[in-house]
């Protein structure tokens, strides 16, 4: 039977096998995505266009007027700046931080697995409980850091009701969570630095911190634009925290004066508390196009460190 | 039912599932292969019913009873969201008080249960309960299980050390209206124990005063008058002269810290419907005897309330409809109150000796029987309009901002109207 399959039809099959099947390989990823991922991107943008209040049950199209709105809107841009904030005061802290702990955890260290494993701890806890925790210990009257201010002499702070001490709250559960994720992440890359670099700079009579200057975080450019970038996309998102900071109260305005509303806080308000679906469409949108400009400046900036 | 009785930890895992972006929920009752019946309940908070549900099954073999509790906020926005989707509401879902003028606006999602003989149990209720599930096309969304009665909470050992009076009839006399409650408001904070104040937070004071009025956030028009109803403005200015005489002890309801202050002896009284007594004994169970029920200010009262209503959408309306009018009959709604302290809406049971010679032993042996059906009873009905949950939320961040020292009285009112208006626009 094999010698009635002529040459050029086995060929194909070849060359079908060869340059097909990757495709078909990848190709359950690409389904889902356009399910779960394109299909809502692309509704979410046609409702957008829409005046749609879930309570009644006709849509509108408007064109842009919901962008137009949420332009004039200064709750959005109280949001943006509270998000701004939250992600500055958390992002920064927590790469910096990140790098040193790394940079410690690659050293030679007694038990060193346990504490590689140990700084991710925090980032398999619950986001939820983290939260509420954290709420507990920034708490006004019995929280434990009003304690500690007290016993070193400092005045009591209403946490919730500032909007900078709100917003160094939130960060801080951010950075706890976040930053030995990151500091993993790095280590990893560190580790395939070619260890002939660092006996060179020694020879050379380079300090301990010129080394990590000039050599480790050079080395470490594309992993450093990574964690920017991720945690840019991150940043931006923020919600569970705000949200739960003011638990049981079960509203997502993020304080009485807004001081803590992110945009994605924002946008759950819009959306589920007063079922404004076209609006809060608007507010998605616009935060994914922020997002996509703040990450390329990212990538523009942490790709100037200069490459060794 | 109302927003007090939001249990933490069901919040927090509502809100973590929806954090999680998971915040679907699961189909209704299901028809097994036996035959069985499954009905699913979803409330937001304990109703007391579960003993019923036992007794129920027992009397039908055929049917199974699941309950699904969520937050307070929550349940209502699922529900809502379920409703305009056409799919995911459970048979029966529990609606408060504050949200039923939202949803009796869409009466079209729901059962009338006039088609299932709800006129001939109208009487049962209290008229006002009865008709604030009225649709506008008068199909009736739900029956009416608790209200929220008004009664005045407070602190015998605290008010004795700040040398109040302790028995409860006189404690009552010295607040016949709010103006006199703040006065003795003064003179508690003049001579108050360390680390207490006089009420727990300025909006919740603002919410039993404003339940008392004729007009509330909305005229019968369903039109907002927040801005031109003097009565809002004249409770808004007395809560915040009292906050700034030192009285609040400035605590957000339903919060951890709120919860807190209970157990730290943070404040002296507090607004306190039916339902809150639970709460009480759960969060201050070091001061049994401590905590004692006195009349609330301005007489009768209501904060909260629940109703049962049966989703359309829902596979087994008939069996749905027979559960809740057997669940909110005058019998199971004795059972409710002696067992769980939760005052049934349904008047056949006020003249009921079990129901009015109730005493509750953590608050001094009160007779909570008679103080909440007196101020059931007493109660003024006041419209509410389809926002009024919102509207509320903005007016304690209202309060919240001027207790927080961040603004003004006129700002916060200010910023309070902006935010009003684009609520109701």
């Amino acid at each position: 039977m094999t010698s009635l399959r002529s040459g050029p039809r086995r060929r194909w099959a070849y060359q079908l096998d060869v340059k097909g099947s990757p495709y078909l390989y990848i190709a359950p990823f690409f389904l889902l995505f356009g399910l779960l991922g394109m299909f809502p991107l692309l509704y979410t943008a046609y409702v957008s266009l829409t005046d749609w209040n879930l309570l009644d049950s006709n849509r509108e199209w408007v064109g842009l007027a919901n962008y137009a709105e949420l332009l004039a809107d200064d709750y959005f841009w109280n949001a943006l700046f509270n998000t701004v904030s939250i992600w500055l005061l958390s992002t920064v802290p927590q790469l910096l931080a990140a790098l040193f702990i790394a940079h410690m955890l690659n050293r030679r260290l007694r038990a060193r697995t346990l504490f590689r494993m140990g700084v991710l701890l925090p980032n398999v806890t619950s986001i939820v409980a983290v939260t509420i925790i954290f709420a507990q210990l920034f708490g006004r009257d019995f929280g434990m850091v009003n304690w500690a201010l007290d016993l070193v002499g400092l005045d009591p702070i209403d946490w919730q009701a500032g909007t900078l001490s709100s917003h160094v709250a939130i960060s801080m559960i951010v950075i706890w969570r976040w930053t030995g994720y990151n500091a993993l992440i790095y280590l990893a890359a560190m580790q395939t630095i070619p260890e002939g670099l660092y006996e060179a700079a020694r020879l050379d009579g380079a300090s301990q911190f010129t080394q990590f200057r000039k050599i480790t975080v050079p080395m470490l450019r594309p992993t450093i634009i990574f964690t920017a970038v991720v945690s840019t996309i991150g940043g931006f998102q923020i919600i569970a925290e705000p949200l739960l900071f003011q638990a049981g109260t079960g509203n997502p305005t993020g304080g009485s004066d807004r001081q803590f509303q992110t945009v994605g806080l924002y946008l759950y308000e819009q959306g589920f508390s007063m079922y404004e679906f076209g609006y809060a469409s608007a507010i998605a949108w616009s935060l994914c196009l922020i997002i996509v400009v703040v990450a390329l400046v990212n990538f523009a900036i942490t790709r100037r460190i200069r490459s060794s | 039912m109302s927003a007090g009785r939001i249990r933490l930890v069901a919040g927090v895992l509502a809100v973590g599932m929806l954090a999680a972006g998971c915040g679907g929920s699961t189909s209704t009752g299901s028809t097994p292969a036996e035959g069985k019946i499954t009905l699913a309940l979803n409330l937001f908070g304990n109703m007391g019913f579960k003993e019923l549900y036992t007794k129920y099954e027992a009397a039908h073999p055929n049917i199974k009873i699941v309950e699904r509790t969520s937050a307070y906020n929550d349940h209502h926005r699922n529900l809502a969201a379920h409703l305009a989707t056409g799919s995911g509401t459970a048979d029966i879902e529990a609606i408060d008080t504050g949200f039923v003028a939202q949803f009796r606006s869409q009466a079209q999602h729901f059962t009338d249960l006039r088609q299932h003989g709800a006129d001939q149990l109208k009487d049962r209720w209290l008229s006002w309960k009865w008709e604030a599930s009225l649709a506008k096309s008068g199909a009736q969304i739900g029956y009416g299980t608790d209200v929220g009665g008004l009664a005045m909470c407070y602190r015998r050992d605290l008010f004795e050390k700040a040398g109040l009076p302790t028995d409860r009839d006189e404690v009552s006399k010295l607040w016949p209206d709010w103006t006199s409650y703040f006065e003795t408001g003064k003179r508690y904070t003049a001579k108050k124990p360390e680390g207490t104040a006089f009420f727990d937070g300025g909006p919740q004071v603002f919410n039993a005063m404003i339940g008392q009025a004729e007009t509330g956030y909305y005229d019968t028009q369903d039109k907002v008058v927040v801005a031109t109803n003097p009565a809002v403005r004249s409770a808004y200015d007395q809560v915040l002269k009292a906050v700034a005489d030192g009285q609040s002890a400035k605590l957000v309801g339903s919060s951890p810290a709120w919860n807190t202050g209970f157990a730290k002896s943070q404040f002296a009284t507090i607004a306190c419907p039916a339902w809150m007594l639970a709460k009480i004994q759960d969060q201050a169970k070091a001061f049994a005897g401590q905590w004692d029920v006195a009349a609330i200010p301005g007489g009768g009262g209501n904060w909260g309330g629940s109703y049962l209503t049966v989703p359309a959408q829902g596979k087994h309306v008939k069996e749905a409809v027979e559960l809740i009018a057997w669940l909110t009959a005058p019998e199971q709604q004795i059972e409710v109150f002696t067992k769980h302290g939760i005052l049934p809406s349904t008047v056949a049971t006020y003249d009921k000796p079990e129901v009015t010679g109730l005493k509750h032993e953590f608050f001094n042996d009160a007779p909570i029987g008679q103080i909440f059906t007196t101020a059931a009873r007493s109660l003024k009905p006041q419209y509410q309009g389809p926002r009024a949950g919102d509207i509320q939320t903005a007016i304690r961040d209202a309060i919240n901002r001027v207790e927080e020292g961040k603004q003004d009285t006129a700002e916060a009112w200010t910023q309070l109207l902006g935010d009003v208006e684009r609520i109701s626009k």
